[in-house]
């Protein structure tokens, strides 16, 4: 039987781009790369308008220790910074570079592989390169390469669900580039001292897990594990849950279990950067969705416009009625296509207006649909309930900080109520009052 | 280009509304309402009718008077119509649905919110109102089913199977009763619980409400909710097992000498347990509190069949256990992933 934890849905899988070769696009003519790309603060730049750069000049310093660099994306000129539209909202501070369109690298000829390097020193390189967890969330990856004194982890996984519906980023990395990930996993689980590795993937990639093991050979201390097809497979606490039976605590991370959760490309990030010496200037993403004219998987550069992105792919269709970074449980509609590709842009998915559901909400029918399928075992319509009388405490009674935002609730309601936004707007709420709290006490 | 939609996550949905679940239970109950005019001719269906189009023009009446939308195309008053006329005697006058039709929507529905928040299932809340304001129509105006008689046997045919089953039990546990009122009672309880009576029950063929006798027929349209996820199986299995396990225990001389299987195909209970107790409304939300809620169902059931005044107790069991819903909600909230302590 394939692993996989209590709950969740499956939505139609629609990977459509499964089968195409990840293939570059023609380089943008300016990028737009935003200073908060991560979780975490922002960083802080160190070029001035007009200055040169090339394909890898770190163009920003990071801001503490949760905090990265950034690198230029394209060589050329840096012309402005200043806020730019941001795939996560708001306009936000970015640094804008026009292309000088010879695409000319760093220096990286003299660069020491650093695979077998002392971890610090890794912590330091995959650091310095700027790289971001790739699956979504872009946590700092060297704060999770950092535990704590006294956390000890044993087990590293890594994410190739890719359990969310269109995205086939991971998926083809896992075809292309199995050693390279492996040699990355390897590297991770040095670092933290894990014994033990796995790999773990969604069964409708039978060609990735082949791919995975061949290329493991009979290592021991790895495993490839297939998962049930089944959303969200692929979110850290039912990951962890799948593969290990442990149980990250209510308000607790994997590390408290001993267990670290890595996305794929990340590992893949990682092995380049140590290796090569090559920061995170580019990544993976697929572009999709029944309102692309033609789908794929891409390997495009940070800063790249959405439009320049879809554009290159093939353009979209009349009906395109929403754009979204990520996948369509848990991305994020923009509402323009000037927004640029981030770190943790996983895809870029075209919805047409027959895919999207525009019902109102309605009356909750108290059919338990929410409450038997969410994968946090929480009971959603009571959650949001609460958060739209304005009982935020109440709602934290029920877990609504446990929630991890994945959209199954809403997605199997038949009143198409908006758990997931009122979930986000309760827990602004909280974390608002939490911050006050504290400054009183401090 | 049309400007983009921005909307929050998931921006999918399943295809499943509102609408989409309510005509899902319509289609359930067709089964039924066939078998209700197969059985008690074309009045049944008139019943019907006017109970169900006294609910909607009642839900849309009131609705326009609140200045409130109208919600009268998502099915449930319709469900509410046709509950209540399955829960009516088929020989009933003509006004009786419509009064219990227009109870149910605008004092046991609307008045709460409308759908969603009604605390009890509508169609039961009508039903008790007639039971109360007038019972003689309600206990009384049965009529044979067109091939077969009230109770489903031959000896006694002025009653429904469990009222027979209440005037024999009765007998039998009263201690002056005489040794030919004994043997009666018997030979009473002796053909209920034959397999020509139980056939009868089984296939419908025997008087009661309008859409209670036929066990098949119910089964048919329960079977099409199961199968589309409508409905789970944990109301229905802890009510009917807890009837059958309790009326075996206690509904005999002595312990265990009871007939389940009569008490599971006779009265209410299975149009009860599929349709009614599962009502989403007036049910619990989480997979434990559905069990608790059967398992009181099924427990009220039982004693107003064995001890209570009436002969049926399912309407009024989830009636009484719909009031106990929030708590058992709150008591029954699933252990969350990570959490750790009590279950
Ligand atoms: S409540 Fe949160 S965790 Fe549960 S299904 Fe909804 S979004 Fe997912
Ligand atoms: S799925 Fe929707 S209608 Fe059903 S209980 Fe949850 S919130 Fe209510």
């Amino acid at each position: 039987m394939a692993k996989t934890f209590k709950g969740g849905v499956h939505p139609p899988e629609a990977k459509v781009t499964a089968e195409l070769a990840i293939s570059g696009i023609e380089l943008p003519e300016r990028v737009i790369i935003p200073l908060s790309q991560h979780t975490g603060a922002p960083s802080v730049p160190i070029v001035k308008v007009g200055e040169k750069v090339l394909v890898g000049t770190k163009i920003a310093e990071a801001d503490g220790f949760i905090s990265v660099p950034v690198h230029a994306s394209v060589s050329g000129e840096v012309k402005a910074i200043s806020d730019y539209p941001h795939p996560l909202g708001r306009a936000m501070p970015a640094i804008e570079i026009e292309s000088d369109g010879k695409n000319e690298w760093i220096d990286l000829s003299d660069w020491h592989d650093l695979t077998d390097a002392s971890p610090d020193r890794i912590r330091q390189a995959v650091r310095g390169a700027g790289i971001v967890g790739l699956g979504g969330a872009a946590f700092p990856t060297h704060v999770k390469l950092s535990p704590p004194e006294g956390k000890s982890i044993d087990t590293v996984i890594l994410n190739g669900a890719e359990c969310e519906p269109y995205l086939t980023a991971d998926h083809r990395l896992m075809l292309e580039h199995p050693d390279e990930i492996l040699e990355g996993l390897r590297v991770i689980m040095r670092v933290l001292g894990a014994r033990r590795g796995c790999i773990g993937i969604e069964r409708n990639k039978p060609d990735a897990i082949q791919k995975m093991n061949e290329a493991l050979g009979g290592e021991n201390a790895i495993e490839v594990l297939d998962l049930k097809v089944k959303y969200p497979q692929g979110a850290e606490k039912q990951l962890i849950k799948a593969i290990t039976g442990r149980e990250v605590p209510c308000g607790g991370l994997p590390m408290d279990v001993g267990c670290l959760v890595q996305n794929v490309g990340t590992a893949y990030a990682i092995y380049e950067a140590l290796k090569f010496g090559k920061p995170l200037v580019e990544r993976v993403l697929t572009v999709s969705g029944c309102a692309a004219k033609r789908s794929g998987n891409f390997l495009v550069r940070i800063g790249t416009t959405f439009a320049h992105v879809v554009d290159k792919a093939g353009g979209m269709t009349e009906d395109c009625a929403k754009v979204i970074m990520g996948g369509p449980m848990m991305g994020i509609a923009q509402h323009t296509l000037g927004v640029p590709v981030v770190k943790g842009t996983s895809g870029i998915v075209l919805l047409s207006e027959a895919e999207i559901s525009l019902e109102e909400p309605g009356p909750c029918l108290r059919c338990g649909a929410c409450v038997d399928h969410c994968p946090m075992r929480l009971v959603p319509n009571e959650i949001a309930r609460l958060v739209e009388k304005g009982h935020v405490k109440a709602a934290e009674s029920y877990g609504l900080m446990d929630c991890m935002e994945c959209g199954v609730c809403a997605y199997v309601c038949p009143s198409k109520i908006n758990h997931v936004h009122l979930i986000k707007v309760g827990k602004s709420e909280v974390i608002a009052r939490r911050k006050k709290e504290s400054k009183k006490e401090g | 280009m049309s400007p983009l939609a921005v909307g929050p996550s998931p921006h999918i949905r399943q295809d499943l509304n509102i609408r989409g679940v309510m005509y899902a239970v319509v289609i359930a109950l067709i089964p039924a309402a066939i078998g209700g005019v197969y059985f008690f001719g074309i009045r049944a269906l008139f019943i019907m009718i006017l109970a169900s189009v006294a609910a909607i023009a009642t839900e849309a009446i009131c609705q326009k008077a609140t200045r409130r939308a109208i919600t009268i195309s998502d099915g449930s008053a319709l469900i509410t119509g046709i509950l209540l006329a399955f829960n009516l005697p088929p020989g009933v006058p003509y006004w009786l649905p419509i009064v219990g039709a227009v109870f149910a929507i605008a004092i046991a529905k609307i008045p709460f919110g409308g759908l969603g928040y009604n605390p009890l299932n509508p169609a039961l809340a009508g039903r008790a109102f007639l039971l109360a304001s007038w019972p003689v129509y309600m206990t009384a105006a049965w009529t044979a089913p067109s091939r077969g008689t009230l109770s489903g046997m031959n000896a006694i045919t002025t009653a429904t199977p469990l009222g027979v089953f209440k005037v024999a039990r009765q007998i039998l546990i009263n201690p002056g009763a005489g040794a030919d009122e004994m043997s009666r009672a018997n030979s009473y309880l002796a053909e209920l619980y034959s397999s020509a009576s139980l056939k009868n029950l089984f296939f419908g063929n025997v008087g009661g409400c309008i859409g209670e006798t036929s066990v098949i027929l119910l089964l048919i349209g329960a079977a099409y909710l199961l199968i589309r996820g409508i409905i789970c199986w944990r109301i229905p299995v802890s009510y009917i097992g807890t009837v059958a396990l309790l009326t075996w225990m206690l509904g005999g001389k002595g312990l265990f000498h009871g007939y389940p299987l009569f008490h599971v195909l006779s009265g209410g209970l299975v149009l009860g347990a599929f349709f009614m107790a599962t009502d989403m409304v007036t049910s619990p939300v989480t997979p434990k509190g559905k069990i608790v809620f059967g398992i009181g169902c099924g427990i009220l059931t039982t004693v107003i069949r064995l001890y209570g005044g009436y002969p049926e107790g399912v309407s009024y069991s989830i009636l009484i256990m719909n009031i106990t819903v929030p708590l058992i909600d709150r008591y029954t909230r699933p252990r969350k992933l990570g959490e750790v302590g009590s279950s």
